[in-house]
């Protein structure tokens, strides 16, 4: 499958995908925002469209409306209980504003399934060019930011009682969502970019217990995933989106009864 | 050495307590009591820094001082094992040297919290008491000169609530570090500490804690 040109490029974007959500994932599930970023797909797929309307390009639009919104969310509201609600409120407004935006642009509803529900057929050396720069971007802000992020996410009220910045490092950790949310669309879709954004992280959480050993699973299903994705969707010319979100949550019900078999043991 | 001086706070129009004047001195055990809503979380969150006062000076003579919080986000589903959750708190290093000594660190904590047998259980299926255990271990890898524990004994039965006791007892005895407690433990206030700070009418008093009474902690009326 190697030999054509898109293929590989396909491959490399979705390497750097998988790698930068999985890694990602694991703080999005410790400081239990799933549903943020599953709300923040929605907003991307309104950037994209957004994107394409004014003549930039899709990638653009997305990664300028999911920073936005995803400041603007953490900032309105800090408690869970509230974030809740408005979370919601911003969804539904954004994928009104999606369906808007490219009803008025001239673009073909294919372009829309494409930004949805994510293609492999998509992808151009350029794009995979600005993808990888994005993912090699976030992955740094990872590195360096890696102790006191853990800390934060992983047990915030210790973290403030030591007195770290926690509301610099959660800004830091929403443009690194946001960002991420960007990435995985181009390849997963915008629908189900959450898809490895939470899944494999949740699953990770239930077979080890330290953060790096996490990211190490996390990281693994991401990529076991949308390598075994691009594989059956070359051969059997489905849609790359239904394997990888078919493969996370058999991965997902897997590490859950994992999890229940060793405490009935 | 902790000194505070005519320390006041305010939030908005509404005062939380105003001239609170007192001392704690190095290796002393006190109970900070009152009612709910007296001001004790707000008066801790001043002495760690995490919080401005509105007027007055507070002096304290160490700038490493563990405070163990009263809640903390640990559902049945946390991930992180007991030493991982501990581990939290190290600084982080690439020298080897350092890194060998932080695993040095980390099992003295360990051993000194009781907690070396079952370091290894993630903290979401560990025991109330184990969980306070580690909370507390987890305050003491910065090596804190003072240590101020929020509640820390409120949901645990008694039999629990005196070992953790023991255990900060012996860390106030053998290491001299300068405890904080606050609580709504009429027995404990007794069993383990010599003064108490008690918060009255927006202000503390510091009391000999041979005459605090039980209607000490309950709510102002």
């Amino acid at each position: 499958m190697f030999g054509y040109e898109f293929m590989r490029e396909a491959f490399i974007a979705s390497t750097f995908i998988a790698i930068t959500a999985g890694l990602v994932g694991v703080f999005v599930v410790s400081r239990n925002m799933s549903f943020l970023s599953h709300t923040l797909s929605e907003i991307g797929f309104a950037g994209a469209s957004f994107g394409i309307l004014i003549g930039i390009s899709p990638l653009a639009g997305m990664i300028l409306f999911t920073l936005v919104s995803s400041i603007a969310v953490g900032s309105l509201s800090s408690e869970s209980s509230r974030r809740e609600a408005s979370i919601s409120a911003i969804s539904s407004l954004f994928i009104g504003l999606g369906i808007l935006f490219l009803s008025l642009s001239s673009e073909s509803s294919s372009y829309a399934t494409n930004i949805l529900f994510g293609s492999i057929v998509g992808i151009s050396a350029k794009e995979v060019h600005q993808l990888l720069i994005l993912a090699i971007f976030v992955i740094l802000i990872f590195i360096i930011f890696y102790k006191p992020l853990s800390f934060d996410s992983f047990d915030h009220i210790g973290a403030q009682a030591a007195g770290l910045k926690t509301k610099l490092l959660s800004i830091t950790f929403l443009i690194t969502l946001a960002l991420s949310v960007s990435i995985g669309a181009q390849i997963v879709g915008s629908l189900l970019v959450f898809v490895l954004l939470t899944l494999p992280a949740a699953t990770a959480k239930y077979i080890v217990h330290s953060v790096p050993k996490m990211i190490i699973v996390s990281v693994g299903l991401s990529l076991i995933g949308v390598w075994l994705g691009l594989y059956l969707a070359f051969i059997t010319n489905w849609p790359v989106t239904f394997f990888i979100s078919t493969f996370e949550v058999i991965a997902y019900f897997l590490g859950l009864s994992y999890k229940n078999w060793r405490l009935s043991h | 050495m902790i000194k505070v001086e005519n320390l006041s706070k305010r939030f908005g129009n509404q005062l939380v307590f105003e001239n609170l004047n007192f001392q704690i001195n190095d290796g002393d055990f006190i109970s900070l009591v009152g009612p709910n809503g007296s001001g004790k979380t707000t008066l801790v969150k001043i002495i760690i820094g995490l919080e401005k006062p509105s007027s007055g000076t507070i002096q304290t003579s160490s700038q490493t001082i563990g405070y163990v919080p009263q809640f903390r986000n640990v559902d049945s589903d946390y991930p992180l094992s007991i030493e991982q959750f501990i581990r939290l708190n190290l600084k982080v290093t690439l020298n080897p040297e350092k890194r060998r000594q932080n695993n040095l660190l980390i099992k003295t904590i360990l051993k000194r919290t009781g907690l070396t047998e079952i370091k290894d259980r993630p903290l979401g299926l560990a025991s109330g008491g184990e969980k306070q255990k580690a909370y507390l271990a987890q305050a003491l890898l910065n090596d804190p000169k003072i240590l101020i524990l929020d509640e820390s004994t409120a949901s645990l039965d008694v039999e629990v609530k005196t070992q953790l006791m023991d255990l900060v007892q012996e860390l106030n005895h053998k290491y001299h570090i300068t405890v904080i407690f606050i609580t709504h433990d009429y027995d404990l206030t007794k069993k383990y500490t010599k003064k108490a700070l008690l918060f009255k009418n927006k202000t503390i008093e510091p009391i000999d804690v041979q005459k605090v009474s039980k209607d000490m902690f309950e709510m102002e009326g």
